[in-house]
C-alpha cells in the first residue's frame, strides 16, 4: 500500500518537474546560443545576479518588507470589516435589505477602478494603497461570509430560540460555526486578492519602497532581469500566503 | 445516441413571481443608496465637500451626458468590449481544453499542473510590465493579459468538474458499453457543465478586472482610458461616471451569464443522494 503509494507520488514528482525543468533548459539553451536578444530574455545567471546585488546592496528586503506590511495590513483591516459586515448582512433580514443591494452593486466594480477615486481622495502615500488593499480583503470576506450565515441551518436557529439562547449565545453557537467554513474560504481569497491589490496599489500610487516599485523600476530602464526577478518574487510570495491560508484552513475546520 | 433518447428528469422551471414582498424589498434596498445620494447632493450644495474632490451629483451627470453625446462613451465602450470578448473566448476556448484533457487524464494534470500553478501564482498585475517588455503595449498585450486572466479559473473549473463526475454515472455508462465519444458526449460533459459555467463566469469577471488593469496601464482608449484620462485632468466627474460605468457593465455581463446558465440548465434536477 504505502510502497504504491510512494511510487504515485514518485510518478507525480516526476511528471510534473518534466515541464518547468525543459523550458528552464530551453531558457538557457536559447540564450546561450544566442538565439533571442539577451535584452529581451537575459540568461538565467544575469537575473540570479541580479538578485544577488538587489539582495546585498539593492533594497530587496526592504522593499519585500514594505509590500507584506502593506499587504498585511490592508488584508488586517479589510477582512476584520468584512467579517463584521458579512454576519449583519447575514444574521439581520433587515441590514440585508438595507444594505445588500448597495453592497452587490458596489461589489461589481472592477477593483482597480477605485484606484483613481481613492488616489485623489487620499492621495499617493501609505493610506491610500492601504484603503485599497483592505477594499480588495473586505469584498470576499464580507460576501462568504453573508453567505455562510444566511445558511445556518433554520432547525438550529429554531432549537435556540426554543432554548432562549441569547444573541450573543447564537453567534457562537450557531451562526459562527455555520458560516465558519466559507468565512474560511473567504479569508483565503481575501489573501490573494489583497496581494493582487498590493501589487497594483504600487504600481498606480508608486512612491515609497515596495516590489512593484521594483518590477517599475526594471521595465523603465529596460533591465529585464530584474523584472524576471521581481515577477518570480511576486508568484513565491503569493504561493506562501495561498500555503499558510491552506495550512489555516485545514487547522481551523479539523472538526469538519 | 441522441440526447433526446436518454431520459433525463425533467423539472418544470418556475420564473420567480414577483411579489408585493419583493417589491417593498426593493424599496428598502433603494433606501440606503438614496440616503446616500442625497447626502451628496446636500454636502457639495452646502459646500462640506470641495469640488475637486466630490463633485456634485449634477455634474457627474453632466459630464455622463457630454461622454455620451461625443459619441466618446460609446466607441470606447465598444472598444474595451471587443478587447474583452476577444481576449476572454481565446484564454477561455484555450483554457476548456485544457481543463477537458486535464481533468480525463491523470498523466496530463500530472505533467501540467505543477507549471499551472506556478503560473497562476503570479497576480495578473505582475504579468503586465513583463509582457510590456515583450509585447509592446499595443493590441498583443491587452489580449494576452484578459485571456490570461479567463484562462486560469476556467482551467481550474473545468478540470475539478470533470474530476467530479459521479462514479455511479460512470458505472452505469460502462455496463451499457458506451464507447469513450459517448462517454464523454452524453455522461462526462454534461455532468462538468455546472464547474464549466462557473469557469466562465469567473473567467469573464477576472477578464473584465484585467480589461480595466491593463487599460490603466498601457492604453490610449477604453473605459479604463477614461479612468486615466479623467485622473490627469483632475475631472472627479469623469471618474466617479467612469467607475459607475464600468460596475455596471461588469454587473450586466455577470447578470447575462447567470441567467443564459439558469435557462441552459433548466433540465437538471438535483442528483439524489
Amino acid at each position: 500500500m504505502s510502497r504504491a503509494l510512494d511510487r504515485r507520488r514518485w510518478t507525480r514528482f516526476r511528471r510534473g518537474v518534466t515541464l518547468p525543468v525543459l523550458l528552464i533548459a530551453l531558457w538557457f539553451f536559447a540564450t546561450h546560443a544566442g538565439l533571442v536578444d539577451s535584452r529581451l530574455l537575459p540568461p538565467i545567471e544575469a537575473v540570479l545576479r541580479a538578485g544577488r546585488v538587489e539582495w546585498t546592496e539593492g533594497a530587496l528586503l526592504q522593499n519585500l518588507e514594505a509590500s507584506l506590511f502593506r499587504n498585511l495590513a490592508g488584508f488586517a483591516i479589510g477582512s476584520t470589516l468584512g467579517l463584521a459586515f458579512g454576519m449583519a448582512l447575514g444574521i439581520s433580514p433587515l441590514i440585508e435589505k438595507l444594505c445588500g443591494p448597495l453592497f452587490h452593486g458596489l461589489r461589481q466594480v472592477a477593483l482597480l477602478a477605485w484606484v483613481p477615486l481613492i488616489c485623489m481622495w487620499l492621495g499617493l502615500g501609505e493610506a491610500s494603497k492601504i484603503a485599497f488593499i483592505a477594499i480588495a480583503a473586505f469584498v470576499p470576506v464580507a460576501l462568504n461570509t453573508y453567505q455562510g450565515a444566511r445558511a445556518a441551518p433554520p432547525q438550529l436557529l429554531e432549537v435556540s430560540r426554543v432554548l432562549l439562547l441569547s444573541p450573543r449565545q447564537m453567534f457562537r453557537r450557531v451562526y459562527l460555526p455555520a458560516a465558519l467554513p466559507s468565512v474560511v474560504t473567504g479569508i483565503h481569497l481575501a489573501l490573494i486578492y489583497s496581494w493582487l491589490a498590493t501589487i497594483g496599489a504600487e504600481y498606480f500610487m508608486a512612491l515609497g519602497p515596495g516590489l512593484g516599485g521594483l518590477i517599475l523600476a526594471g521595465r523603465d530602464r529596460f533591465e529585464m532581469d530584474l523584472v524576471i526577478l521581481g515577477v518570480f518574487i511576486l508568484g513565491l510570495v503569493g504561493f506562501a500566503l495561498n500555503l499558510i491560508a491552506q495550512f489555516a484552513a485545514g487547522r481551523l475546520l479539523r472538526w469538519e | 445516441m441522441a440526447i433526446a433518447e436518454l431520459p433525463l428528469p425533467i423539472a418544470r422551471y418556475h420564473a420567480p413571481r414577483r411579489s408585493r414582498r419583493a417589491w417593498s424589498r426593493a424599496g428598502l434596498g433603494l433606501l440606503l443608496p438614496a440616503a446616500l445620494l442625497a447626502f451628496w447632493a446636500v454636502g457639495t450644495a452646502y459646500r462640506l465637500f470641495p469640488p475637486q474632490v466630490l463633485p456634485p451629483p449634477s455634474l457627474v451627470w453632466d459630464s455622463a451626458v457630454d461622454t455620451f453625446r461625443s459619441g466618446k462613451l460609446l466607441s470606447y465602450a465598444a472598444i474595451s468590449f471587443y478587447r474583452v470578448v476577444v481576449g476572454f473566448v481565446i484564454g477561455a476556448g484555450v483554457g476548456l481544453v485544457l481543463g477537458v484533457a486535464m481533468g480525463l487524464s491523470r498523466t496530463v494534470d500530472d505533467y501540467v499542473r505543477p507549471l499551472f500553478t506556478a503560473i497562476a501564482q503570479v497576480p495578473n498585475l505582475g504579468w503586465i510590465p513583463l509582457l510590456v517588455l515583450l509585447l509592446g503595449i499595443g493590441e498583443t498585450l491587452k489580449l494576452t493579459i484578459i485571456a490570461k486572466a479567463a484562462f486560469i479559473p476556467m482551467v481550474l473549473n473545468t478540470a475539478d468538474g470533470i474530476r467530479r463526475v459521479s462514479p455511479q454515472l460512470l458505472e452505469v455508462a460502462r455496463s451499457f458499453r458506451f464507447s469513450n465519444s459517448q462517454l464523454l458526449r452524453l455522461v462526462v460533459l454534461p455532468a462538468a457543465v455546472p464547474s464549466i459555467f462557473t469557469g466562465f463566469r469567473y473567467g469573464l469577471a477576472k477578464a473584465w478586472t484585467a480589461l480595466v488593469a491593463v487599460e490603466l496601464l498601457a492604453a490610449s482608449e477604453g473605459l479604463g482610458y477614461l479612468l486615466v484620462w479623467g485622473r490627469q485632468m483632475f475631472w472627479m466627474d469623469l471618474v466617479i461616471f467612469a467607475i459607475i460605468i464600468i460596475g455596471v457593465i461588469g454587473f450586466a455581463m455577470d447578470f447575462c451569464l447567470t441567467r443564459a446558465e439558469t435557462y441552459l440548465q433548466r433540465w437538471r434536477t438535483e442528483p439524489e443522494q
